[in-house]
């Protein structure tokens, strides 16, 4: 039986191949952007508050910053003890529109030696883990110009 | 006087600080509330004062001691024998113990008690700090760990390699921070690590989080500090006619948007409706203290920074205002934050040499400016030592800045 594809959190992104967005919202009063989303009540202490309307965020950025992690973190953090741990590549990326830096994994196989601050990246769609019924699905970020 | 752009009026009275007390760092394997009672009782011998005479305890909270801390003000109450104490619990990441100073100082100046002793201690887990268990997607340090695995190092190495980029400084440079600081905290007996590091045993350490190596980022420890604060009058009441004084405590929050990803969050605020702050969230921190005490980075004697990385401690100088943005890595080549520079930082060896043991660590930090201001500091002594800050930031917006003087 196949396994389903369900988001790792719901409600932050959205959509398949070029399609995929990280999802956001905005405020009506003041255009301030949030994400992880802000439902509730606009953040900006200066706005009375207006309706916060999901928007989706910009595809591409330029890294802000980048590292990586050559240990398994903890949990909540899924991990198989039967597998070695493969360090994990993470971007910060700065997006122009919106004036914010998003943190993520980098995709698959991407390395700090294929980073640097300014590199322009994009946001994929990606597996965090699986188990028996659920594939686990999450964003990531990689450089444009690489292919999966 | 300047006006404090928190709101404050500027300048506020000062509190004396008649004792410090340590147990010493390191991995002792016993429960928290042994740790904050052998600093109690030795800031308290120091102080010449019995648990009796105090009218208020304040606890800063470990998360780690189950039911945070037990409540720490409370359990460390209880563990000296209940005497009627008022009693405070505060909990505010790593600025835990800054903010149990803050309550009990303004408990001080409103006149609510005239001497209070702060504890703060903690037992840590081995390895990396993780969020309590359960399912808990509502809070964001659980969600960073369960979607991104981001764990504390993460943001460090992406505050290093930002500053590499940004500044040109090299792993190097940052390993540097480790021999200086390794070579005061030998000096220093409540350290848990006492030996000297030179920069090739950084270099051949262990990477944690490109491009920091696992000597560059400060283990985790079991610790206990403890201070007893008084009102002046209490001081020179009771024989003290120069004490250390705690002149500024600042607890500023950022301000929106705040452009600096900061643990744990996942993204930054949205600088999109709003032009940020001219400064950053840890500038602030500095500057609110700076202008509390009425004193500039001019008049310190020396500092005490949270270098929970060897990369961020070059940070502090800069949010500090100890140099120009960007000339961190020239202060500390030239010297000057080291014994015997022009404003030396961590004499006590800093976290590089203590290892983190939250709650207790910024009090820590203020227990290492009254040995100094008193010029008892014995091999690790800042000569003439009048004025002295401390810094630290943690999770969720809390930060502090303490300045104490002579």
């Amino acid at each position: 039986m196949a396994r389903a594809r369900t988001p790792v959190v719901a409600g932050w992104f959205t959509g398949e191949g070029d399609d995929f967005r990280l999802l956001g919202t905005r405020c009506s009063a003041c255009a301030s952007v949030f994400f992880p989303r802000e439902d509730h009540h606009c953040r900006n202490p200066a706005c009375a508050g207006g309706e916060l309307t999901e928007v989706p965020l910009s595809r591409r950025g330029r890294v802000w910053s980048f590292t990586d992690s050559r240990y398994p973190p903890p949990s909540p953090y899924v991990t198989d003890p039967e597998l070695s741990w493969e360090p994990c590549a993470f971007i910060a990326v700065e997006l122009e529109a919106e004036r914010m830096v998003v943190l993520g994994q980098a995709a698959p196989g991407i390395t700090v030696a294929d980073l640097a601050v300014g590199l322009e990246v994009e946001v994929v769609p990606g597996v965090l883990h699986e188990d028996a019924e659920t594939t686990w699905t999450t964003w990531h970020w990689r450089p444009t110009g690489v292919t999966a | 006087m300047a006006l404090a752009a928190d709101g404050g009026d500027g300048m506020t009275e000062e509190v004396a600080v008649l004792g410090a007390g340590m147990h010493p760092w390191g991995k002792w394997g016993r429960n928290f509330v042994e740790y904050g009672v052998a600093a109690a009782r030795e800031a308290l011998a120091d102080a010449g004062l019995e648990w009796r005479d105090i009218g208020a305890i304040v606890g800063a909270d470990t998360v780690r001691g189950g039911y945070p801390g037990h409540v720490a003000g409370a359990t460390f109450a209880k563990a000296l024998g209940w005497q009627g104490a008022r009693v405070t619990s505060v909990y505010a990441a790593c600025a835990s113990g800054a903010q149990a100073i803050d309550a009990a100082r303004a408990q001080i100046l409103a006149g609510l008690a005239d001497v209070v002793l702060v504890v703060g201690a903690d037992a840590a887990p081995k390895g990396f700090f993780r969020p309590a268990g359960g399912d808990r997607p509502d809070d964001p340090d659980w969600l960073r760990f369960r979607i991104l695995g981001a764990t504390n190092p993460v943001y460090f190495g992406l505050y290093a390699r930002r500053r590499m980029a940004r500044h040109g400084d090299t792993p190097d440079d940052f390993a540097q921070v480790k021999v200086k600081n390794s070579a005061m905290g030998a000096l220093n007996p409540h350290a848990r690590y006492r030996s000297r590091v030179t920069a090739d045993e950084v270099a051949a350490s262990a990477v944690v989080a490109d491009p920091l190596r696992l000597l560059d980022i400060c283990a985790t420890s079991d610790g206990g500090a403890a201070v007893v604060l008084s009102s002046m009058e209490y001081a020179h009441r009771h024989g003290r006619a120069e004490p250390v004084r705690i002149r500024a405590v600042s607890t500023v929050t950022p301000r929106y948007p705040n452009t600096v990803l900061d643990l744990p969050d996942i993204a930054t605020d949205s600088a999109r409706a709003v032009e940020p702050p001219g400064e950053t969230f840890r500038r602030s921190i500095a500057r609110a203290a700076y202008e509390e005490a009425g004193l500039g980075p001019e008049d310190l004697s020396l500092a005490e920074v949270y270098d929970l990385s060897t990369a961020l401690e070059l940070q502090w100088y800069e949010d500090l205002g100890l140099c120009g943005e960007g000339e961190g890595v020239k202060l500390l080549r030239d010297g000057a934050t080291a014994l015997g520079g022009r404003i030396p930082v961590n004499v006590s060896g800093g976290l590089a040499s203590f290892g983190e043991a939250v709650p207790a660590q910024a009090i820590a930090q203020v227990c290492e400016l009254t040995l100094q201001l008193r010029g008892v500091a014995g091999d690790r002594q800042v000569p003439g030592a009048r004025v002295g800050i401390t810094a630290n930031q943690g999770l969720f917006g809390h930060g502090s800045a303490v300045i104490a003087v002579r």
